[in-house]
């Protein structure tokens, strides 16, 4: 059990004073996501012709994009279309072929591909986070809900238990799980809630660009809507970028600003999501959106 | 230069999953609405007065021409362009309020202040301002309105639209489901935007409406395309 999960005795005041130090994000709030957070000269990162084969077949192909900070792009494709290994690739968690990701936080563009493992870790664990589509592949399942958000913490320097216990209960109670579930372990939470733990755990370091792979995947539609509300409403108050790959219209509908869309490796579509979505152009993309189940 | 300005606009659209069927709706289409004037779109049910509105949103891609919007060229720009344009300068209260489920409607009216920077005291005080003067009963301010009537949801749709104080505004329908008193407050709305110099291009399918608050009217019908 982590020990992040022992600190209990701190005082409840003293937690919650602390606790707006400890999430970096003391200053920040609702509203505060105004137009400064799609501002920047550059964007935060660019993709140039990522190209992934798999022997003969291409996982992707000829892939670029720009991401700006504060935008939520979506990446919607049938399965099989290259949008997992697209993000992959995107991620760090497979080499592309070919291709470059850049990435700027504002002080230098640098290829995150190009970079040494040790900082590219450093990276992932800091700047960027990565949703995966069950919660077991992103959650400790042996550790606490309180030590799963405390980790990822640790994992930035913190070392302060009343800090990051106090970090660990904001956080938990931000992505709407009671605080006195804080000691259980996510094998005993439903799979929304499993999810939300995994939200929580990947931007308690306050993140600038978080990867989602079909982060409602699996859910029912009543849970679906509530993680998406939440997502929605992270983005706005600390000003995320994000991608999200899905396969489901309806929720780059409701979260992203922007729309790629995929078929056999490549884009074959791309715009602000509403106009994707209303005006499509290319026959997959119409094929897509007219075969979606009205109810 | 206009507020908003079309010219030599083009709309067809093509169904690949029917044939390839191309579908002409708009060709030559032109306007412009000055600050502080409102012009109301004319022409029978099919004409492409929605079409229209919606390209000038950037919703519909141009199929040729320009649409200068507070001089950002929607038919050209870059999506990011058009979501800064749509978030400080562009407003538009469709037909149909489309929301995330479970966000209450006071939250869903102050959004489009919070997106500009507005504090959250000063964008829920202004989104309850606008529901009280639109007569939704406060009791479902802290309710998703996807629960809601159709007038409901349209004075939600309404009040989130006039929230910021764009200096374009599109209005699709924005009295079609309500009752007479709540279309007067539409109107005093209308009349207010224009008075403080927003340029207002709306459909308005009563023509009392259009009489009370429309300085032109625009028929769409002179855009048809002329059969090959």
């Amino acid at each position: 059990m982590g020990a992040v999960t022992q600190a209990g005795a701190v005082g409840a005041a003293a937690m919650v004073a602390e606790a707006a130090g400890a999430d970096g994000l003391g200053t920040g709030g609702p509203g505060t996501g105004g137009p400064g957070t799609h501002g920047g000269d550059r964007p935060l990162l660019s993709a140039e012709r990522l190209t992934k084969r798999y022997g003969g077949r291409i996982g992707c192909g000829d892939v670029s994009f720009e991401l700006w900070r504060g935008e939520v792009l979506g990446i919607v494709g049938e399965s099989g279309s290259g949008k997992s290994t697209l993000l992959s690739c995107l991620s760090g968690h497979l080499a592309p072929d070919t291709g470059r990701v850049l990435y700027d936080a504002g002080d230098g563009s640098v290829d995150t591909l190009a970079l040494a493992e040790a900082e590219r870790r450093r990276l992932m664990r800091t700047d960027w986070a990565f949703v995966h589509q069950n919660p077991r592949d992103g959650l400790r399942m042996g550790v606490s809900a309180g030590g799963n958000v405390g980790e990822r913490l640790m994992g930035t320097g913190a070392r302060h238990y009343g800090n990051i216990r106090a970090a660990a209960l904001d956080w938990l109670a931000r992505v709407e799980i009671a605080p006195d579930r804080i000691d259980d372990r996510p094998s005993a939470f439903s799979g929304g809630m499993q999810q939300r733990l995994q939200i929580a755990r990947n931007l308690v370091t306050g993140p600038r660009l978080v990867l989602m792979d079909e982060p409602t995947g699996g859910l029912d539609v009543s849970v679906q809507a509530r993680l998406l509300d939440l997502v929605r409403g992270l983005v706005r108050e600390m000003g995320l970028s994000a991608i999200v790959v899905t396969h489901d219209l309806a929720v780059v509908r409701l979260l992203a600003d922007r729309l790629m869309v995929m078929k056999d490796g490549h884009v074959v579509e791309q715009g602000l999501t509403d106009q994707v979505l209303d005006d499509p152009q290319h026959a997959h993309t119409q094929l897509l959106v007219s075969s979606v189940l009205q109810v | 230069m206009a507020v908003i300005e079309v010219d030599g606009l083009d709309k067809s659209f093509t169904l690949h999953d029917q044939g390839g069927a191309v579908i002409p709706v708009l060709a030559g289409a032109r306007l412009a609405v000055e600050a502080g004037e409102c012009v109301a779109l004319t022409g029978a049910s099919g004409a492409g007065k929605s079409t229209l509105m919606r390209m000038i949103h950037g919703n519909y891609l141009a199929g040729a021409g320009r649409i200068a919007v507070c001089g950002v060229d929607v038919a050209r720009a870059a999506p990011r362009e058009i979501l800064a344009l749509r978030r400080d300068r562009l407003g538009h209260v469709s037909q149909f309020l489309r929301v995330v489920p479970r966000v209450p409607a006071l939250e869903v009216v102050a959004e489009p202040l919070l997106a500009v920077g507005a504090s959250r005291e000063a964008a829920l005080g202004r989104a309850r301002a606008l529901l009280t003067r639109l007569n939704l009963p406060e009791r479902l301010w802290a309710l998703s309105p996807t629960t809601f009537s159709g007038g409901e949801q349209q004075r939600v749709n309404i009040a989130r639209g006039f929230a910021h104080p764009y200096p374009a505004l599109l209005l699709d329908e924005p009295t079609a489901s309500l009752d007479a008193a709540n279309r007067e407050v539409v109107l005093t709305l209308v009349d207010e935007a224009r008075a403080r110099g927003a340029a207002i291009l709306g459909i308005f399918h009563d023509a009392a409406a259009r009489a009370r608050v429309c300085d032109r009217e625009v028929d769409v019908s002179a855009f048809a395309p002329v059969p090959a």
